[in-house]
């Protein structure tokens, strides 16, 4: 048996037609000059492949290219869009609120401005992991200078009302951020109808190359930002560093991919998820860590109680998932989204994340069914939880020593 | 983190052949129940819970395990570390297999250094399960 990939969550193969593009962008008889080359055609001809590949990024959410910075990932990204806003109006508050559950690109960037003297506000998600409006209307203050919340989140796939949220943040004259990089490309954004100032995005989780993302930085009204990278001015002095021409290629075909195909994807995600959770929910015990509506069906996140995640994982050697669990994580702590959820912690323990995508085939999906049933079945034959539960014993009233 | 061939196989084998991997339990009203020792160590909250149960024979005047069986919740590595505790219980007596350490386990499994924890709940397991047993025996 071939092993099937389900992480699409986690990164993507890049699409063929990518390859062929970005091949043309590295070897001598290719477009391989600088784009910063002002004096030969070399760097005129990187120049018009990197502005083109602007265009294409800028067409899939609606915008002006101009508003669109070349980064090296959503990870900078978020580091550029959170800090240098956070720096460039610092006079006018140093209140920031996020979520619990976002990417650690964010959280961790809001550890270090906390450090540095900044308040942060970490809302909490409903139990379907939804940030609702009326929590973030609840925790802006005067001096709340920037909101940073994710789209859709990468781990249980649930999908914020980022256009509710924006209109509230912009009443309040706060500068709006959203972390897109697990939604461009997959669910429709039109920036015309978001007050979103701020928006990262990755090339890797869309079919295109790892190393590559970009910021949407508004220009009307204008957003400042205090650039993390200073030399030769690119990308209008606010990302200074030599544009890689293959990488930013890669990057605007797979949104130009993205925006042909993005019905027919999401058709087939919606299957998919849907044959996985047809065939399973009758088991017993089996739970959706998110919520089945208002979730991207690219990813979708169970969790099999009394049955621990790597060990689950383990069991379906032939796929490629990934899990909440601690044992699984360098830290050994279950996973901080599914904690966020209000979810026990041994469901966390017990999570699987099923993430899908476009080269996934039916048939994968329906054999998959079959093993996860086998698999789970076997691991609760061997589980002392399991037997627990069987014999009727309450589990939350033992003492655990 | 990859795991050594030993503990891929070792969680292979209890899954496949749970009942020759010693997975299994004693339960009240069984025969000679009177004569196992259980341990449960670990807890849902953290990920592992270990059910280890040795049935004991007087053999001229001491004790010996005479046949052991688990069952366990936890990552791959826990599961292989009951199994590989079970295999090193058979035959011992319970003086013995009170000096069984965890890094025996460790060291069979290669386990790494981030899942000793397993290794260090089985040898917790055994513990419970002898001193379960001595405290039935003087209720005898």
């Amino acid at each position: 048996m071939n092993t099937y990939y389900f992480d699409y969550a986690s990164t993507t193969p890049v699409d063929s037609l990518v390859v062929d593009k970005m091949k043309e962008c590295l070897s001598v008889d290719g477009a391989f000059g600088n784009s910063g080359s002002r004096s030969h055609v070399f760097g005129w001809k990187a120049e018009e492949l990197v502005e083109e590949a602007r265009v294409n990024v800028a067409n899939l959410i609606n915008c002006d290219p101009r508003e669109i910075i070349w980064t090296s990932g959503a990870t900078e990204s978020d580091n550029l869009a959170i800090k240098g806003a956070a720096y460039f109006y610092s006079d006018k508050g140093k209140h920031i609120i996020t979520s619990k559950i976002e990417h650690k690109a964010v959280l961790d960037v809001c550890r270090q401005l906390e450090s540095e003297s900044y308040e942060v506000t970490y809302l909490e998600p409903n139990n379907d992991g939804i940030i609702t409006p009326e929590s973030v209307e609840a925790a802006l203050r005067e001096d709340t200078v920037l909101v940073s919340l994710m789209h859709i989140n990468n781990e249980i796939g649930v999908i914020n009302d980022i256009e509710a949220i924006g209109k509230i943040v912009k009443q309040n004259g706060s500068i709006f951020h959203v972390d897109a990089a697990q939604s461009a490309g997959k669910i429709p954004i039109d920036i015309e109808n978001l007050e979103v100032d701020l928006m990262s995005f990755s090339a890797h989780k869309i079919y295109g190359p790892k190393g590559i993302g970009a910021l949407y930085i508004r220009r009307k009204p204008r957003v400042r930002l205090q650039p993390l990278f200073h030399g030769g001015g690119q990308e209008r002095g606010i990302r200074a560093g030599t544009l890689p021409t293959h990488q930013i290629v890669g990057m605007g075909e797979a949104f130009k991919l993205a925006k042909e195909k993005m019905s027919e994807d999401f058709k087939n995600l919606s299957k998919y998820r849907d044959i996985l959770w047809n065939g399973l929910k009758d088991m017993e015990e089996v739970y959706i860590n998110g919520a089945i509506d208002n979730t991207f069906p690219g990813i979708f996140n169970m969790s099999f109680n009394f049955v621990e995640g790597e060990s689950l994982i383990m069991a379906l050697k032939n796929i490629a998932v990934s899990s909440g669990s601690a044992c699984t994580s360098a830290s050994l702590e279950p996973s901080y989204v599914l904690r966020a959820l209000g979810r026990k912690d041994e469901l966390a323990h017990s999570s699987i994340r099923f993430s899908f995508g476009r080269f996934t085939k039916e048939q994968e999906v329906k054999q998959t069914v079959e093993l996860v049933k086998d698999s789970v079945n076997k691991l609760r034959e061997i589980s002392p939880l399991w037997e627990m539960y069987q014999d009727g014993v309450d589990l939350d009233k033992i003492e655990w020593a | 983190m990859a795991y050594s061939q030993k503990v891929v196989d070792k969680f292979e084998q209890t899954l496949k052949n749970p009942k020759e991997a010693s997975v299994g339990r004693w339960k009240p009203g069984d025969k000679d129940f009177h004569r196992v020792g259980t341990g449960i160590v670990g807890a849902p909250a953290c990920g592992d819970v270990m059910k280890l149960q040795i049935k004991c024979e007087n053999i001229d005047g001491t004790n010996k395990i005479v046949d052991a069986k688990f069952k366990t919740y936890g990552c791959g590595s826990a599961i292989a570390s009951s199994g590989e505790l079970i295999d090193m219980l058979k035959g011992k007596t319970l003086e013995e297999a009170q000096n069984i350490s965890n890094q025996e386990i460790v060291d069979i499994l290669e386990l790494p250094a981030i899942k000793i924890h397993c290794s260090v709940l089985a040898e917790e397991a055994i513990h419970r399960a002898i001193d379960d047993f001595k405290s039935r025996r003087n209720n005898d």
